[in-house]
Formats: C-alpha cells, structure tokens, sequence
C-alpha cells in the first residue's frame, strides 16, 4: 500500500495546476485547501481559487467573504503562502474586456444592459471559459523583474464530478458557439494548458456506492477527453478503534454479549452513575460494533473497487469532531505524507 | 446564477437584506422541535405535491423515493420524479433516461393491496426542453430554435435549466389529472446552491425578457433612430469579443425565443404560484453537518419569505444512539482503564470490550457535535418539524431499503426534540 502512495506526486513532477472535484458532499473544498496547505508548507507560493462562489474557502479558512482578489489567507512554513481567489465570472469578464481590448468604460455599460449578467449565465460555454481563464491568466502570471512564475502551484475548487468534464472541456463547449474569433482562440490557450503536463485532475470520493461509482465515470470520461487524472482521494476514512480479532468475531457473529459482562466490570462498567444493566450495555456495545463491522465490510469492497482502477489512491481520515483550521493542517499534512505534495 | 454574481444584481438584493433582519425565538423558552408527522403528511388527500430540496449529497433522491413509495402503500397513486439517482437505485426502480414520461414500478405487494400505484420516471432535461419549444412553435420556428448553437448549449448546460426543466416538468405532471395520480414527489437537483431551482425560472425569463434582448433584436425591428450611443457600444464590443458569427446566432436565437418567450413566462409564473399553493409541501433535507444544515436554513427562510408552505425538515445520516446512560467520557475512562490491565496479551473479552468502548465514545462525540448543530438550527427555526433517520450501515439501492428509510422516517421517535429539548 505504502508504495502506491510515494509514488503519487513522483509520476506529475511537473504538474503545477491541481483541479480538485468530487461529488457534493465528499468534501472537495476541504481537501482543495489541504491540498494548498500542503503545497505552501514546502515554502511554494499557491493560489487556492473557488470557481463555485459558494464562499466555502472563506469559511474554512476562518475569513470574511473574499472579493475577486487574491488575499493571503494562511502562511506555511519556509516562507510558503496560501493566497485565496473566489472567481466570479462576471468580474471576470470586465476584467478580460479590460485586459485585452482596454474596455474600462465601455466594459461597465455591458453590464448596464444586463449583458454581462446575460453572456454569463446563458451561454455557458462562456462562463466556463471565463473561470478557467481566471485559472489560466494566474498559472501563466509572471513577475515583471526576473520572469518567474507569480505563483509555484494554483489549486483550483472546481465544480462537482457531474460537471467537471464539460467545465474543463471548454473549447469543444465554445466551439459550438464560436468556430473562430477571440473567445474560441482564448478557449484553445486554456485547453493547452489544460491538457499539459501540468494540470492534473484529482477527485475526491467517500467510500459510498454513488461518490465511488461517479468519481470512476468522471476519471474515465478525463482521460477521454485528453486530460490527466490525478490520485483518487479517498476522504473521510473510518479508522476502525477494534482490533482485529475483535471485528472478525463481530462480523461472524461469534462475539456474545454476555461473555463481555466479565471485562465491563473489570471496567468499573456499569458502575455508579451508569443506570443500564451489564447485560443491556453489552448487547448495546455488541449491536453498535456489528454495525460498525458491517460499514467497514461495505467500505473494504468499495475501496478494493477504488483500487482496482490502477489509479493512484490517496487516503484521508474520518475527523469525528468536524472539520476547523486545526484539522485542515492534519489534512494536510496527510497529504504531504503520501507525497501528493 | 452563482450567489455572488447575483448579489450584485438590485433584482437579489432583497433576500440578503432581509435576511439580515431574521431574528431568532425569544431567548429562554422551550425549544424542542415538533416532529414531522410523515404519515400524517402523505395521508392527508389535500397533500398533492411533495418537493424535497436540499444541498448536494444529503440523500434527497432517496428521500423523495421512500416517500413516494411509503404514500403508495397507504393507499395513494404517486408519483416521483427524480433527477440524478444513484444507478443501482435507478435500475431497481427500473428508471431509464431513455423516454422521459414515468413508467410503473414493480413495489411489491403492499401497494397494490393498498389499492396505491407507485410510478416513477428520471429528468432528462434536454428532452423536456425540446419538447417545450415543438409544443409551442410552429414545426419550422421550433426546427430553426433546436438547431441554433445557443438554444443546444442553454438547453443541455446551462447551470439553471436542470432547475428550470424539473420545474417545468411539475407543472406538466400535475396538468396530466387523467393519468390519475394524486401525489407528486419531485427531487430537485443538485445545484450550487440548495435554493438555485427557486430561482432558475425567474432568472431565466428575466434574462430573456431583460433590456438586452430588446437592445440586440431593436436593430432587426424597429426604425434606426433606436440605436442609441449605448447600443452600439454593445453590439460593437459583443462583435468584438464574441466574433460576427456568435452575434449573428445569438441574435436568431432571441429573435425565436421571444416570440415563445410569452408562453415561457406565463409558465414559469404558473409553477411558481403551484408552488405556493396549500397542496404543495416542501421537505427539505439535511444531514446534520455545518454546509447542509446551513443550506437547510437558507432554504427554511427563502420560504417563508416566498409564502412557500414547509412541511419540516428530514434529518438524515444521524449518528444513533445506542447505550445512552454511558457518557462518552465515562466510556473513555473505562477503556483506559481496561487497557492498563492489558499490559502482556489479557483476555480476548478485555481487548474487545476495550474497542467497543473507544468505538461507543467516538459515536457518542460523533452524535453530540451533530445534536449541538441541529440545536443551533432548531433554536433558530423553532417552527420547524423534523424528524431524524439514523445513519444506515448500508446503502441504499431497492425497494427494500427505501421501504426501511420510509418506515425510519416515520417511526413515532422520530423526531429531534427528545434528543435536543
């Protein structure tokens, strides 16, 4: 198993760009900032943009509301960085109107006629383009003196599995509004980028039916389109606090409640203050055990089932006490440790 | 769509204004919730409509369905539309996407003895918006419409027209009386955010209906004197940035949609009322973690400001409670103390004990953060009936286990308050 992990970062040495999907509900948020995190602790100066507007990355990170400008929200140590975007695509577009035809004024009557508003939500296509091209226009950003890349690594929060092939596709999105022009050649630049050495794909997952079965759609459906799959995250993993011997017996039903009375009262259980019966307690701890047995079975095969895609795996544990900042660094840390960054 | 696009228009403005007002029960008074009484809800005839909401990932697809089913087997002829179900779950409901009208589910003899029906049926949002546009244009405008570059990308990803469509489709159920239904289950779909399908119609026709469309179809229409410093600023920058062939599209695509826009509208306002009728009850859905249960607040307060009727809230995946006299810290104290005793390889009944100990103690910090955030929920939305469904060990995936969730959902214990008060 070990393995399978060193090797994660080592096959994308070159990967610059991290998008990090999954489905609703897997935490792709959490693990896109622990990925930043983990980037910034090896002193690289990473961009961690949200292309969703949920303000999840605000939120985490303890922060007011990000405006469409790059904020430090976490340092790391050897003089890493975390700088956090939320990208809005009509922001974005005055801003590229701005940028490549100098329409400051001109850009702000747009968006009085409701244009922006119009060619951001109804051709979506665009919109796409627009947040990648926010994505695109960083990773490509350099310092004016000596030509360096602005930022060493950009993680991206992308929108959930169910539409990340079409958001990351976006010139064959475009293509069918815009054979020629400047937003198709713009939408070319980005795909380059996309479907370079330095993009890589990473999709987050709980061991649940529907998030394993979509996240391997969604990998294949990536590589279909040219675009490189990263380390499958396996979040929200359930450590299990029973030995061995102990969930065999539960999950053969060998494991009688009564036999366990003995060691609750070497226990001092149920002792003063406890008002249930030993026996009662022991059926209680015996009933929760083979439900916890019968989770990890289900999560065992669809793990097997994760891994059996040959892609590299990552894993992530379940926090029980939820998730602040104090975890995010755990996370983190994690990752670095399975040598995803 | 996106919220923070949309708090920049003056049109949103107002929910986040008067959200900024809510203000919360009186403090000190008792604060347990009401239980949401299911049974009651599917037994009463005048419940004709059921719409489960919810952020992504909190089971509203299996709510929906386990309602639905349950309804059936109390006698009612149901239903459910769902979006995007699980696919062992879709094919045991035996849902394909291919024909986008519902087909009768095989539920088991219950429903029949009952005297219900179960009928269920999987948006397939392109083909809903198709049908819309060949319904009403003429064969030659609807060809012209389904052929044009922008109705193919706004018709099949567009953020909003999954929202849009399943709205649509509603209303389309509920006019077909004769296929003799009398409740209808819909699953929304898994938006950005949990509250997008309330606003998709409304920002969809304001967008086609807004200054713009008029500005871009003025020079097809009226006289030159129309075109005003700003339109050609406009048309100038769009041909500019978009390219002379998107503009030209884009103009034959409004120049079509405004001539069915009429109908769009007036439909859009009729789903929109339905849903504010007496018959229609919203549930909306949760797991009893920060994001969902704040989804779930946006939700129960964009409701009542919209006089949208909420039925309560379905609290799913909470951790149960199994030896509740235990505490988790007693429990702690315990296994600590058994494995002191463990030094050199103890009985097998020791290390066992010991793990079930831990496993107890992690549950019940599990289960008291999840109470303490439903509290915090509860306390602010005391007008809320919940009920709970523990978390399953397994999935879901048949009539079976949805059979398991309706009875969950039901059970008389089910609601929060013994748990909260």
């Amino acid at each position: 198993m070990r393995a399978v992990y060193a090797r994660v970062m080592s096959e994308w040495p070159h990967v610059r760009l991290h998008v990090v999907t999954g489905k609703g509900g897997t935490g792709k948020t959490t693990v896109a900032a622990a990925l930043a995190l983990a980037l910034a602790s090896s002193g690289q100066q990473v961009l961690l943009c949200e292309a969703e507007g949920r303000q999840g990355i605000a939120r985490l990170f303890d922060v007011p509301p990000l405006p469409y400008e790059e904020r430090s929200v976490a340092l790391g140590s050897e003089g890493g960085e975390v700088h956090a975007l939320a990208i809005d695509p009509e922001a974005a577009l005055l801003e590229y109107l701005d940028m490549y035809y100098h329409l400051g004024r001109a850009g702000r009557a747009l968006d009085r006629f409701g244009v922006v508003d119009f060619v951001t939500t109804i051709a979506p296509g665009l919109r796409d383009v627009l947040l990648t091209g926010k994505v695109y226009e960083a990773y490509r950003r350099r310092h004016k003196k000596d030509k360096t890349s602005v930022y060493d690594a950009i993680v991206l929060d992308a929108p959930p599995t169910g539409r990340i092939t079409r958001f990351l596709n976006v010139n064959t999105e475009v293509a069918g509004l815009a054979k020629m022009g400047p937003i198709r050649n713009q939408a070319d630049s980005i795909m380059d980028v996309l479907r370079s050495e330095g993009t890589a794909v990473h999709l987050v997952t709980l061991l649940e039916d529907m998030p394993v079965q979509e996240t391997l759609d969604a990998a294949e459906e990536l590589d279909a389109i040219g675009l490189q799959v990263g380390a499958l995250i396996v979040n929200q993993l359930r450590m299990s606090p029973l030995d061995d011997d102990t969930r065999k017996a539960l999950g053969d039903q060998r494991l009688a409640a009564p036999a366990l009375v003995g060691a609750l009262a070497d226990a001092g259980l149920p002792g003063r203050g406890v008002a249930v019966s030993a026996e009662d307690l022991a059926e209680d701890l015996v009933t929760a055990g083979a439900e916890h047995v019968e989770r990890l079975t289900l999560e065992a095969a669809l793990r097997e089932t994760v891994e059996r895609s040959g892609r590299p795996v990552c894993t992530l544990p379940l926090l029980t006490d939820g998730v602040d900042l104090g975890a995010m660094y755990e996370l983190a840390e994690s990752l670095c440790a399975q040598g995803l960054a | 769509m996106s919220p923070a696009g949309g708090a920049r228009k003056p049109r949103r403005q107002p929910r986040a204004g008067r959200a900024a007002h809510r203000v919360g029960p009186l403090v000190g008074g008792k604060r347990a919730a009401a239980a949401l009484d299911v049974d009651a809800l599917l037994d009463d005839r005048r419940t004709e409509i059921i719409v489960c909401c919810g952020s992504g990932g909190v089971g509203k697809t299996t709510t929906a369905a386990a309602l639905a089913l349950r309804a059936a087997e109390r006698g009612r002829s149901v239903v459910v539309l769902t979006i995007d179900p699980a696919r062992r779950l879709a094919q045991s409901l035996g849902l394909s996407a291919l024909d986008n009208t519902p087909a009768t589910v095989d539920a088991g003899p219950a429903v029949e003895a009952a005297g219900g029906r179960l009928d269920a049926m999987m948006l397939d949002m392109k083909r809903t918006f198709d049908e819309v546009v060949e319904a009403h244009a003429s064969p030659e405008k609807a060809e012209q419409m389904l052929t044009n570059p922008f109705y193919v990308a706004l018709s099949s990803s567009f953020a909003g027209t999954q929202e849009y469509m399943a709205m649509e489709k509603l209303g389309q159920l509920y006019a077909r009386k004769d296929r003799g239904w009398d409740l209808i289950v819909v699953d929304t779909p898994p938006s950005r955010s949990a509250l997008d399908f309330l606003d998709a119609p409304e920002h969809l026709s304001s967008l086609l209906d807004g200054r713009f469309i008029r500005l871009l179809i003025a020079p097809a229409r009226g006289p030159v004197r129309l075109l005003s410093t700003g339109v050609g600023v406009v048309t100038n920058v769009l041909s500019k940035v978009l390219g002379a062939q998107v503009l030209r599209d884009l103009q034959t695509f409004i120049a079509a949609f405004d001539t069915l826009f009429g109908g769009f509208r007036q439909r859009a306002e009729r789903t929109y009322a339905l849903l504010q009728a007496p018959q229609t009850a919203f549930v909306v859905v949760a797991t009893p973690e920060p994001d969902a249960l704040r989804e779930a607040a946006y939700f129960v307060e964009r409701l009542g400001e919209d006089k949208m009727p909420l039925a309560g809230l379905v609290l799913n995946r909470v951790t149960g409670s199994s030896a509740p006299a235990l505490s988790r810290e007693r429990a702690l104290e315990a296994a600590e103390q058994l494995r002191d005793g463990l030094s050199d390889g103890g009985e097998s009944e020791h290390a066992a004990v010991e793990g079930l100990l831990r496993l107890h103690a992690e549950r019940a910090g599990s289960r008291a953060r999840q109470l303490r955030l439903v509290r915090r929920f509860i306390a602010a939305h005391p007008w809320v009936a919940a009920t709970a469904v523990p978390a399953l060990p397994g999935d879901v995936h048949d009539v079976d286990g949805l059979r398991r969730i309706g009875e969950l959902l039901s059970r008389a214990d089910a609601g929060v308050d013994e748990d909260v008060a």
